[in-house]
């Protein structure tokens, strides 16, 4: 397999500089001329709301296609810890480059350092931004901005509204799409998915989307196509994502050319409410910002079968403050999800599938009242208690890490372009910012950097030079064969008429790629994984069933292909973890690890960015690399003790 | 197989069945086993495996997040907007607030303004048309100064937060005996009209926002029965609020534009 080696166009220039050069030396399109360039932008959740916008306002045509029924569903809206920002509001010594720090840090020095330090420059723009907008961050009684601390970070530099950051960050980048829909300047399309990406000459030219409700399959052509189509997680079946989210646009697109980063690099968060049945549909997430006053522990022993207030301190394990004596219960997630499936397969797990930890607040509520922890974490308690049937008042909660967030995702150069022309990807459907690994608090910001503060001024770079040129028209061959071929796939889909149904599947597929590829992963396992899901997809694609028919909302049709696009995601990420022979942030791989059980990199043959080509359906994909070097931040051990 | 104290329950289930907007639309009753730690959704999605099984289509519902945030869930049970639990979406009502040999009368969000789309999934877009009427601060990227430069009194904050917490879920009209969409619109209007940020456009948005509902819903009289149906528990207050601006915007629009 020969390997390429991928540009990454990162500009010259000292770390603090690149940025702000670049943006001097881009190529600008002149005011009047951006009304001349179409774009379309799919996706409506913080980057794809916030870039939507924010090109509408340049003057650019845009176009905003969303398959919810309206741009505020987006999983973005789910996050509830908050948002960093380089502010140095609590003056405890933050600033750009302590954030850029960090984050290539809590990244397991898998990330590209200026992509990183472009995050933190804009990351205070961000906040600025919002609160301008009207999003209701939490204010001291002086009235200015409050902060919180957060895993993987020594200073206070989250912002954030009460447990619902992600929701209000949303409506923010939601209501600046809005008003750009009502002067006209973004067309917003919603019910409509996409199923194509399509190329002409090697160029991005458009999409194929089709409409959820009367099953219309149309073309819509563009100078430029931005995707901004979230994560992946959903190939686990069970994750905190929410039900629609998935890889079909990122997956279709790189069937088309873009190249597919790190698919190994998936996140597990910590503190999650544990499954308690077998058909579950999902999972639900509880803020990390609860690490800042849960203390975590299990039972000293196994099998431990008295209630949690009967266990006295003495034969209590807060094993993460054990451990780590210097970060405790704030360790970056995957150390701490990783040490929650230590305790738990060591038989000390809790709660009746023994399947959980328990995040105790008691010390908390003791040292500040009821109120004051009510205050800050009344919505997740409630939350909490509606699941599961139990007060975290007054027992402590269970929780078990989950799949939540992936790395992976298109290729991207500085510019957040893909390996395609004219096509970019922005949040958390590209790979760029977090490396192996994500820090909390990250993802909200890197979505609205992309959207606000990146892509609006390097898709302008892309476009200057083809001022005069027409979008390809719909009529072109290119479109019309690639809406042919959408409608064929979808007669496909509801004429396999077999026995289950396309959710047993995608479940199936779920237990597979947790399995194997989850928390920890070893070659045995990954080699069971390349052998077992290309057998279920054979079944699944004579099997399934998929009733009623394509002109009318159907909801298991849009599920068929999402799941297909899921099993062909499931093999790249076992090929990717495999290839990747060393352990780094959230790929751990068990026969790479240090003599205390943390990730054991390689960096001498595996500081690189993996990035994989389509060679057409049934073959293996090529494998490129992107080598990452370390001028700023010194590559070490992580440690956290 | 359970958190604490969960059971298997037997419930009969109710639905409303429509094949599309123009299909005159039933009811269809199917039995269901299930255990109280399962959700609500979760027990349709076991019976809706078992209609595809039989080789019947599954009932169309909505949800995506099933944490209660996103608002793409929301149906009518036993003639309840997202059922009997207080301050609870749809997705996040589990099983354990029914009782062995319950029937759950399922149907969708009924209002004028939400066309059926088909089973229980109706079209909840005219929310957005009222947003876009002005449920924004007119602040192009870049154009904001630092943060910390307008202090906001907490309270305010809060207050706002208070309205901003809404999930557009559209049971505010469900709920209520006009259709009126009043706790929806004054939501936004209350969050934006409590901040330094939102006075510049305060009363225009009002009045604009407050026309766009009149196209499509109908109107308040204070029966009050959104509030009680609201997962976010959003107050009438808000309503009272928009009342208010509405009046004076009407007077000072009028000035503003050189009319009075």
């Amino acid at each position: 397999m020969a390997e390429n080696i991928l540009d990454s166009k990162v500009p010259e220039g000292s770390i603090s500089d690149k940025w702000e050069n670049h943006k001097f030396s881009m190529n600008l399109v002149n005011p009047n001329n951006k009304r001349k360039f179409d774009i379309i932008v799919v996706g409506t959740g913080l980057a794809g709301a916030s870039a939507a916008a924010s090109l509408g306002e340049l003057g650019y045509r845009v176009k905003a296609f969303t398959f919810h029924d309206t741009p505020r569903r987006a999983h973005s809206i789910a996050a509830q810890g908050g948002i960093n920002g380089a502010k140095n509001y609590t003056n405890d010594g933050d600033s750009v480059h302590r954030l850029f720090y960090d984050t290539v840090k809590g990244g397991d020095f898998r990330s590209r350092e200026a992509n990183v330090h472009r995050l933190a420059e804009v990351s205070a723009n961000i906040i600025d931004q919002a609160t301008a907008q009207g999003v209701p961050f939490a204010r001291d009684y002086g009235g200015l901005l409050d902060n919180r601390s957060f895993g993987g970070a020594q200073v206070s530099r989250t912002f954030y509204a009460r447990g619902q950051t992600g929701q209000q960050l949303l409506i923010g980048a939601y209501s600046a799409l809005m008003r750009q829909v009502s002067a006209g300047s973004v067309e917003l399309h919603t019910r409509s998915e996409l199923l194509d990406v399509v190329t002409k000459d090697g160029q991005a030219c458009g999409i194929v989307v089709r409409d959820l409700l009367s099953g219309e399959v149309t073309p819509h052509s563009a100078h430029a196509v931005v995707l901004a189509t979230g994560g992946y997680g959903n190939v686990y079946f069970l994750s905190t994502n929410a039900m629609m989210c998935n890889v079909t646009a990122a997956w279709r697109a790189h069937r088309k050319g873009a190249f597919f980063a790190n698919p190994c690099y998936t996140q597990i968060h910590p503190t999650c409410i544990p499954a308690s049945d077998d058909f579950q549909s999902k999972l639900t997430l509880m803020s990390e910002s609860l690490r800042n006053d849960g203390r975590i522990w299990v039972p000293n022993i196994e099998g431990e079968s008295r209630r949690a207030a009967d266990i006295p301190e003495s034969e209590r394990d807060y094993y993460l403050e054990r451990k780590y004596p210097a970060f405790g219960n704030l360790v970056p997630r995957d150390v701490a999800s990783r040490n929650a499936k230590t305790v738990v397969d060591e038989g000390r797990g809790v709660g009746p599938l023994a399947n959980g930890v328990y995040l105790d607040f008691s010390a908390a509520i003791e040292r500040d009242g009821l109120d004051t922890i009510s205050a800050k974490y009344g919505n997740l308690f409630d939350m909490y208690q509606r699941i599961t049937g139990e007060n975290p008042y007054q027992t402590p909660m269970r929780i078990y890490p989950a799949i939540h967030y992936t790395m992976g995702g298109l290729w991207v150069d500085y510019h957040l372009m893909t390996t395609v022309p004219g096509l970019y990807s922005i949040g958390e459907s590209n790979f760029s910012d977090h490396g192996a690994n994500r820090l909390g608090a990250s993802a909200l910001m890197q979505g609205l950097a992309d959207g606000y503060f990146v892509l609006p001024y390097t898709i302008g770079d892309g476009l200057a030079g083809r001022l005069g040129e027409p979008a390809v028209p719909t009529s072109d061959p290119v479109f019309t064969q690639a809406v042919a071929s959408v409608e064929a796939d979808t007669q496909r889909w509801l004429s396999t008429n077999g026995t289950k149904s396309v959710d047993y599947y995608h479940r199936e597929l779920g237990r597979i790629v947790w399995d194997n590829i989850g928390m920890e992963r070893n070659k045995e396992g990954l080699e069971q994984a390349l052998s077992d899901i290309p057998s279920l997809r054979e079944e699944f694609l004579k099997n399934v069933r998929v009733p009623g028919s394509a002109d009318t909302l159907n909801q298991s049709l849009e599920k068929a292909g999402r799941v297909d696009d899921f099993f062909e995601l499931a093999e790249l990420m076992a090929r990717d973890a495999l290839t990747r022979d060393e352990s780094c942030g959230g790929h751990f791989r068990e026969e790479y690890q240090t003599p205390e059980g943390e990730a054991q990199r390689d960096d001498e043959n595996f500081a690189h960015v993996a990035a994989w080509e389509w060679n057409g359906a049934g073959n293996t994909q090529t494998r490129h690399r992107e080598e990452l070097t370390f001028e700023n931040v010194a590559l070490s051990q992580r440690s956290y003790k | 197989m359970s958190t604490g104290n969960a059971e298997i329950i037997n419930v009969t289930i109710k639905v409303w069945r429509q094949n599309g907007p123009s299909d005159d639309g039933h009811f269809e009753t199917y039995d269901q086993a299930i255990t109280t730690d399962a959700s609500f959704l979760e027990m349709l999605d076991l019976l809706n495996d078992s209609l595809n099984e039989q080789g019947s289509e599954p009932i169309a519902f909505e949800s995506d997040c099933r944490e209660g945030i996103c608002g793409t869930c929301g149906v009518m049970i036993n003639g309840r907007a997202h059922g009997p639990q207080k301050a609870t979406a749809t997705c996040q009502l589990h099983m354990r607030e029914f009782k062995d040999g319950d029937e759950i009368v399922v149907e969708p969000f009924r209002a004028a303004g939400f066309p059926v789309i088909r089973d229980l999934a109706v079209d909840r877009s005219p929310l957005d048309r009222i947003i876009e009427a002005g449920g924004y601060i007119s602040v192009n990227t870049g154009a904001a100064s630092d943060a910390n430069l307008t202090p906001v009194p907490k309270d305010a904050a809060d207050q706002a937060f208070d309205a901003a917490a809404c999930i557009g879920c559209g049971a505010c009209v469900a709920a209520c005996p006009n259709s009126a969409a009043q706790l929806f619109t004054s939501a936004k209007i209350g969050h934006l009209a409590l901040l330094p940020q939102g006075q510049a456009e305060r009363w225009s948005r009002t009045e604009e926002m407050v026309e766009v509902m009149e196209e499509f819903f109908g109107s308040c009289t204070n029966h009050g029965e959104c509030h009680e149906a609201c997962p976010k528990e959003i107050s009438l207050d808000f309503i009272a609020f928009m009342n208010r601006d509405y009046v004076k915007a009407k007077v000072k629009n009028r000035a503003l534009s050189g009319q009075a």
